[in-house]
């Protein structure tokens, strides 16, 4: 069962080597709880937030501990530095205001990890250029009408955004289906994981 | 799955211990308590959970007593193989102090008169309710409860029994509440306790058996039960047939279905007790904001915490606070939000997500 969620997500297998036993984490949209399980199993302290009732349901029967609401509407009664890492894996690109979320991350987290898909992939360049329609992938695969995706950004926004805003990047990792990968990161991935501090 | 074994047929006790203590400095003695209990206790007595009722609930939560036509009010949940399995816990349930089905209320003979203390019976609390079941799982010799699990007033049993006795409380459950009423919320409860008080029989709380204040008590519940359900439910039940235009009689299917409620409720409940059980809820306060995390900051459970969607009386944001305070402390915290369309009764009702929410929350948690 692991084995599989290994096998399809790498950056599982990355955030699940960074983080310590005994670290707190927060991991806003935690979906199914998948993640969160995995780093349970390693005694690190993890809590979730997830908008979605199915997914909270079944984070509750998995026994962990999530929060059912949606992270536009606040995470203000977190305390500063409460976590050591607050985890948004393939949750910013579907809120309403990433900039103020990302902030208010910072504010709470002694560490950041952000995994987003990259829109500069080339596929999706070639594929916009070829078709001139709104690119359909196996990371983003929905159509314009019916995707929970708000806001589409590649490598080179999210650094321009943290040099913009002061933010410093301590590590990256770079992802091409189920491998890491080290070479022009902005044009061959497609998932890319940033750990930002302030 | 939802699971309709019933427990089978239960018996109510009722035990006499030694005298209570109320936070107001007054003593009820004897201490008499109402209570169920569903399963077996086992040999470490570790395995126990306190079921603790809404306002106008009791003992009875589980089974059939002889005769019963209907179920105690939680038999969804409580039984073998249900979310809360008689097979693997000693479920026990109590009637509350004040109120006045079995345990020490109003309507108990004083023995300092040998008469029914009627409105001469101390103020109690949300606190003195839990410490009047804490003398009940003394006498069982449980040390630690493996859960206390409540909705609506019973949630706030439940928040009070970890704040109070934090390592008598391994789970916490607390649905449908809040940790302090707010002015709506009391000002419903400030209607009820008015139509009761107007009620020509009451005279002061002074009223003899058998000459009750029946119509205060029954429009104190109609107020009660409009708050319980919802908009959606109320349309879907009775809309808006028939209206008849007589003005000396109720005109549409909602009123009747309310007398209804409002006239069958004062055959099982007390009017003082009402008044009792109504004014402890407004006291109770964990505070809001800062000083609710302050007042939670000894907890050492695990806390699930549900609200309901359709829920105006005790909406999800109350619940949300206190999911909150608790998130500030590090307490590990569940909350969930169930999408349902039958207002506050919700967690009354059968429902597969909540089993599975109830049981997943408690299947986490090692019996010692």
């Amino acid at each position: 069962m692991l084995g599989n969620i290994y096998k399809n997500r790498p950056d599982f297998r990355f955030i699940e080597n960074l983080i310590e036993p005994g670290e707190r984490i927060l991991d806003l949209g935690c979906g199914n709880g998948e993640l969160m399980e995995i780093l349970r199993k390693k005694g690190v302290r993890c809590q979730g937030i997830e908008r979605d009732e199915n997914c909270v349901i079944s984070c509750v029967e998995k026994g962990l501990y999530v929060h059912h609401g949606d992270i536009d509407r606040g995470l203000t009664h977190h305390l500063d530095k409460s976590f050591d890492y607050v985890i948004l894996n393939q949750t910013i690109q579907q809120t309403l205001n990433p900039g103020k979320i990302i902030r208010e991350t910072l504010r709470i987290g002694k560490k950041v990890i952000i995994a987003f898909p990259n829109f500069g992939h080339w596929k999706i360049r070639y594929t916009i250029l070829r078709d001139g329609q709104t690119p359909v992938t196996p990371l983003m695969p929905y159509h314009w009408y019916d995707t929970p995706n708000l806001h589409f950004l590649s490598n080179l926004d999210f650094k321009s955004f943290c040099e913009y805003e002061n933010i410093r990047i301590t590590g990256t990792a770079f992802f091409r289906k189920d491998k890491q990968i080290k070479i022009i990161p902005n044009l061959i991935c497609d998932l890319s994981l940033y750990i930002i501090q302030d | 799955m939802l699971n309709t074994d019933s427990i089978g047929i239960v018996e109510t006790k009722t035990i006499e211990l030694p005298g209570l203590s109320l936070e107001n400095g007054e003593v009820v003695n004897p201490m008499e308590i109402a209570y169920e209990t569903y399963g077996q206790l086992n040999e470490s007595k570790s395995n126990a959970i306190l079921v603790c009722h809404a306002l106008s609930g009791d003992a009875h939560a589980a089974g059939f007593h002889p005769g019963d036509k209907r179920p105690g009010w939680w038999d969804y949940y409580i039984g073998p193989g249900k979310a809360l399995d008689t097979n693997r816990y000693f479920v026990i349930s109590t009637n509350v102090v004040g109120g006045c089905m079995g345990s020490s209320g109003p309507l108990s003979i004083n023995p300092k008169t040998n008469e029914a203390y009627k409105s001469t019976f101390p103020f109690v609390s949300i606190v003195d309710m839990i410490r009047a079941q804490n003398l009940l799982i003394e006498h069982f010799g449980i040390k630690q409860l493996f859960a206390v699990c409540g909705g609506s007033m019973g949630g706030m049993q439940a928040l009070q029994w970890a704040v109070t006795y934090p390592d008598k409380v391994k789970n916490c459950i607390v649905m449908a509440s809040t940790s302090e009423h707010s002015a709506q919320q009391i000002a419903f409860n400030e209607v009820g306790r008015q139509a009761i008080m107007a009620d020509p029989n009451w005279n002061n709380g002074e009223y003899s058996i058998h000459n009750k204040p029946n119509k205060g008590l029954s429009i104190a519940r109609m107020v009660g039960h409009v708050t319980y359900l919802s908009d959606q439910v109320m349309r879907e039940k009775f809309g808006r047939k028939p209206p008849r235009g007589n003005i000396k009689n109720t005109d549409f299917a909602v009123g009747s279905y309310l007398i209804y409620q409002g006239e069958s409720f004062v055959d099982r409940f007390d009017a003082n007790s009402y008044i009792y059980v109504t004014k402890a809820l407004d006291h109770f306060s964990l505070g809001t904001g800062k000083e609710l995390s302050q007042s939670l900051s000894k907890v050492k459970s695990r806390f699930l915490i549900l609200a309901y969607s359709s829920d105006w009386l005790y909406p999800p944001y109350q619940s949300r606070e206190i999911v909150n305070a608790l998130e500030v402390n590090a307490v590990p915290v569940a909350y969930c939000e169930l999408e349902t369309e039958e207002g506050h009764d919700s967690f009354l009702l059968p429902s597969n997500d909540q089993t599975k929410v109830l049981q997943g929350f408690l299947n986490h948690s090692e019996i010692n």
